[in-house]
């Protein structure tokens, strides 16, 4: 059998009881709960000192050293006189070193037990903070945007040519991929239904229409928020971070005439354009397959499409495109802008910047949607 | 040779916060022309803070900051970025603007606020990168330097514009003896050849030593400044134990 690591020994006489270290007490191996000593306090209520007896210790390192400090933290707490017996060397000047370290302040924590009613109140708060500071931020674009059409703005056009850029031609590809299956999905979902009735050439104004008017649009929006919109959002927070704000700042420049107002232009500009490439792609996709695996004419396929998508369409497709570059782009550079200066700042700014923008899509097609009916475009 | 003494910054009864967190309170100093001026406390004391608010990047919560006089707090918003741009601030991590190489960032300000050419611009941005060791780096971007060369670059950009004062956050944090060194040098530099005012952030003792010669230590516990004066007088006659243990590392 094996030996105990800890045996006790309780003397009646002067009531001191005796706690013997048995064998190895080290990281690597199996360490006895300091529970399994203090619930000898139990057993003697009347306990007057403790013997730490370590004559049988063979090695030791920090794990013993943990079980003594709570150890005697508690016979302190109890006001039990502690004895060592035989201690190894320096093992009493590392617990004394430990013991006296509780003079380090550690701040406390402020208290976050907020009741439903507090926590729902602060979200309300928050919200209309988050408007103000929103409400601000438009402010400040308009104010710079005026500048910038009486010319008033500082304004670098190699610049400006790199943002059009990364937002335009370098989403293509993306842009492509996804509007050909969007137009794919769309068929073939038009096709089961239509097929009932045999009326599947429908797919052609189904796939023409839905593309043009709000799926190009979102789709394109949706890609562009998570690519452009974090991208924004981590650039400007990586410069918040790194003070080159506020070296605009100091410089009498603004950050939003020199930062954000060419990124929302490029993005406006470029969203149309990009909307129109994945109309196109998304009725080429339907095309596709209507004509290669639901067997039906293409230039039948053709004629319809044209016929049934009208400008109207087109108009309502690009003023959500517009819409949805403006909101990309502006929650982008407000998240980047704001952005705490600490390591996860830039995460939670890109992570709140596409979150905010893809929700805001949606709201704002809901809108459009409700307009459109409403004026019967 | 006696320099003329004249109050270039006054702070009155200054406080900072962040919301509902009290920074800094009740704090006064002058800053005199031509003179080189240490803000000193341990980290999380408010130094970087007080210096925001020194160069108008955020608003006090009481008191007063004047500049030859002039009530900056209390001034409307075009004549405070007049006054800023008097300002040259170098910022602790640099802050040069990545997207732009050395020499434009050199080369924004003139352009923003200069009346100069192309090319004289590019002559003064020479002559600026020179001055701090970087001639011939005006075509490297931030990314391309090491961190001495990136504090210099952005100290080039502070002297664009010919600055009355220059403010220094923490100059030598992160950088290793040498470099710190040469950064020290070019204050002093500074200092005595074009006449500059400094107001240098810093907890590093051999700076303090070498380039102050005045100088407030911010103490993070009565959350004040708690002395004031050249530093090498204070190490000799304060009589407060935390300024004496901060300038002697605790080792008197
Ligand atoms: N943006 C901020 N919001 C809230 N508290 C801040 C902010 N920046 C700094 N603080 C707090 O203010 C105190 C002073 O910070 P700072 O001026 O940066 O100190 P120092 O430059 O002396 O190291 C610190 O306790 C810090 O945590
Ligand atoms: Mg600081």
């Amino acid at each position: 059998m094996s030996l105990e690591k800890l045996t006790f020994n309780y003397s009646q006489g002067d009531n001191a009881l005796s706690v013997r270290f048995n064998g190895v007490w080290q990281i690597f191996t199996k360490i006895p709960p300091v529970s399994e000593a203090t619930s000898q306090f139990l057993a003697y209520p009347d306990i007057k000192t403790i013997i730490l007896d370590t004559t049988e210790l063979s090695a030791w390192d920090s794990s013993l050293v943990v079980f003594l400090y709570k150890l005697i933290k508690q016979c302190q707490e109890r006001n039990i006189e502690v004895r060592y017996n035989n201690p190894p060397e320096g093992m009493e000047k590392i617990i004394a070193l430990t013991l006296t370290r509780t003079d380090i302040k550690v701040l406390p924590k402020v208290d976050v037990t907020d009741t439903f009613l507090e926590k729902v109140g602060e979200g309300f708060i928050g919200m209309g903070k988050g408007l103000f500071i929103l409400l601000d931020f438009l402010g400040e674009i308009v104010q710079a945007f005026g500048r910038l059409i009486i010319g008033k703005a500082y304004f670098r056009k190699d610049e400006f040519m790199l943002l059009l850029q990364r937002c335009g031609v370098s989403a293509l590809g993306l842009v492509s991929l996804i509007s050909l299956l969007v137009g794919v999905i769309l068929a073939f979902v038009g096709a089961m239904q239509l097929k009932l009735f045999g009326a599947q050439i429908y797919i052609a104004d189904i796939v023409g229409i839905a593309m043009v008017r709000v799926m190009g649009a979102v789709m394109t929006g949706i890609l562009m928020s998570g690519r452009t919109g974090a991208s924004f959002a981590a650039e400007l927070g990586i410069m918040q971070t790194n003070e080159e704000i506020d070296a605009f700042k100091t410089l009498g420049v603004d950050p939003v005439e020199f930062l954000v107002v060419p990124r929302i232009l490029a993005l406006v500009i470029m969203m149309p354009l990009l909307t129109l490439y994945a109309n196109l792609m998304g009725i080429l996709g339907g095309f596709a397959i209507s004509v290669s695996m639901l067997n039906l004419n293409p230039v039948e396929y053709i004629n319809h499409t044209q016929a049934a998508v009208k400008m109207s369409n087109l108009w309502v497709g690009l003023a959500h495109s517009v819409v949805f570059g403006i909101i990309i782009a502006i929650s982008g550079c407000l998240r980047g802008i704001r952005c705490e200066r600490s390591a996860s700042g830039v995460g939670e700014a890109t992570t709140s910047a596409v979150v905010t923008a893809i929700t805001s899509i949606v709201i704002a097609t809901a809108v459009i949607t409700f307009i459109c009916q409403v004026l019967g475009v | 040779m006696d320099m003329p003494v004249k109050p270039f910054i006054e702070v009155r009864n200054l406080d900072l916060n962040y919301d509902d967190y009290m920074v800094m309170r009740n704090l006064n100093f002058t800053v005199n022309k031509g003179e080189t001026f240490i803000i000193m406390g341990g980290s999380g004391c408010g130094k970087s803070t007080l210096l925001k608010v020194l160069i108008g990047l955020k608003e006090p919560k009481n008191g007063q900051v004047l500049y030859n006089g002039e009530d900056f707090w209390a001034a409307d918003y075009r004549r405070q970025q007049e006054m800023m741009r008097g300002f040259g601030v170098l910022y602790q991590s640099g802050a040069l603007w990545s997207s732009l190489t050395v020499g434009e960032n050199v080369a924004l300000p003139l352009q923003l606020y200069s009346s100069l050419g192309v090319s004289q611009i590019r002559d003064l941005v020479e002559l600026k990168l020179s001055l701090v060791g970087l001639e011939g780096c005006a075509d490297l971007y931030p990314g391309e330097l090491s961190g001495g060369m990136r504090k210099r670059a952005g100290l080039a950009r502070a002297l664009a514009l010919d600055p009355d004062i220059i403010f220094f956050d923490e100059p030598s944090a992160g950088l290793d003896p040498i470099s710190a060194k040469m950064l020290d040098d070019l204050i002093i530099q500074l200092r005595e050849d074009l006449g500059s005012t400094i107001v240098v952030v810093t907890h590093e003792l051999a700076s303090i030593f070498a380039v102050g010669n005045n100088a407030i230590f911010l103490d993070d516990q009565s959350k004040t400044m708690t002395a004031s004066g050249d530093p090498k007088y204070l190490l000799d006659n304060s009589r407060d134990p935390k300024v004496i243990q901060f300038l002697t590392r605790g080792r008197r």
